[in-house]
């Protein structure tokens, strides 16, 4: 399955594909994040139920320094 | 004596609100912001880097969120699109966080604002229940309507962001502020504490600033004279100044008792 994520394309697995999963994958477990999928955000509650597909587009962000 | 900020129905002890971009590392970012009193620190929001940084410490693991007031802005964003998708974004990442800072920019050099886009999404915004803290041109017409629209606060530039030229346009900044009924903070253009000490005595509610701080010799000292500098600005406003007068007749020294 062929994911786009920040831009950049990435395989993974069909197999074990919601977004709870994905993050996992990332190795982001326990990381403060907001994630987009398709232009739609996520809510952290419905990672484990929202599920990916061949071709979704991810965007996956979080706070950095900034003035 | 309780002088306090109010945005949005919070208060706040400290005016001095600040950036944490372009310091050397967190901890000197923590120790900056400690030095300058801030409770209300920005953040801006970007993709994480996916691979790299797997046990690293965050910007947040340094500014826990029960010490801090976050400020997410869209640093960065050039439409009114962009910058609600990301404050939206914000809102889920610092559950369900309100209070945000739009600024929509114009043009890469100068990072001068785009009002007509800004306009746009503070509608957007505003409707979608954001506290929305405005960063705008310091154009008194603009910012009626910003007022208008139900921004909580309105930022006007004292100069070009990251410029340090300090206040340029005092008399605009005045009439912004004698127009509002809603906080009036000075955002971008600060050089050094004697501008921060100029926007407060001009009647500023507040003053954010990044590289003002950020970029001087000693960020944390610095940060530190910004702070008395927001504060003195504040008293001397809340004092009220004499009046200007070319000269004076009346020395502050008894004229009697005089030797010869």
């Amino acid at each position: 399955m062929q994911l786009t994520i920040n831009g950049k394309p990435r395989s993974f697995e069909a197999a074990s594909c919601n977004v709870a999963n994905l993050v996992h994958n990332l190795d982001l477990g326990g990381k403060r994040l907001a994630i987009e999928l398709n232009g739609e955000i996520v809510p952290r509650s419905k990672f484990e139920i929202t599920l990916l597909a061949d071709g979704d587009q991810l965007e996956i962000v979080g706070a950095v320094g900034g003035g | 004596m309780s002088d306090l900020l109010k945005i949005a129905d919070k208060t706040y002890r400290s005016r001095l609100l600040v950036g944490t971009g372009k310091y050397a590392d967190f901890a000197q970012t923590r120790a900056a912001i400690d030095a300058s009193g801030a409770e209300i620190v920005t953040v801006a929001i970007r993709r994480t880097n996916i691979g790299q940084t797997a046990g690293e410490p965050s910007l947040l693991d340094f500014l826990p969120p029960e010490q801090f007031t976050y400020l997410p802005n869209t640093a960065g964003c050039y439409s009114a699109d962009d910058a609600v998708r990301t404050l939206r974004l914000a809102r889920e990442l610092l559950d369900g966080h309100r209070l945000v800072k739009l600024e929509v920019l114009g043009d890469p050099n100068t990072l001068y604002p785009n009002m007509i886009e800004t306009i746009a999404a503070a509608k957007i915004l505003v409707k979608d229940g954001f506290d929305v803290m405005v960063y705008c041109s310091d154009d008194p017409i603009i910012a009626k309507q910003l007022e208008d629209i139900g921004c909580c606060a309105v930022m006007p530039l004292a100069s070009l962001i990251g410029s340090g030229m300090g206040i340029l346009n005092p008399w605009n900044l005045q009439i912004i502020i004698e127009n509002a009924k809603i906080p009036v903070l000075v955002d971008a253009g600060v050089g050094t504490a004697s501008d921060a000490a100029i926007a407060m005595e001009l009647g500023c509610q507040g003053v954010l600033m990044n590289t003002a701080i950020a970029a001087a010799r000693n960020p944390v000292l610095m940060a530190g004279a910004m702070k008395k500098a927001v504060e003195a600005g504040r008293d001397a406003y809340l004092a009220g100044r004499m009046p200007k007068k070319l000269y004076s007749a009346s020395p502050s020294s008894p004229t009697s008792g005089l030797i010869a």
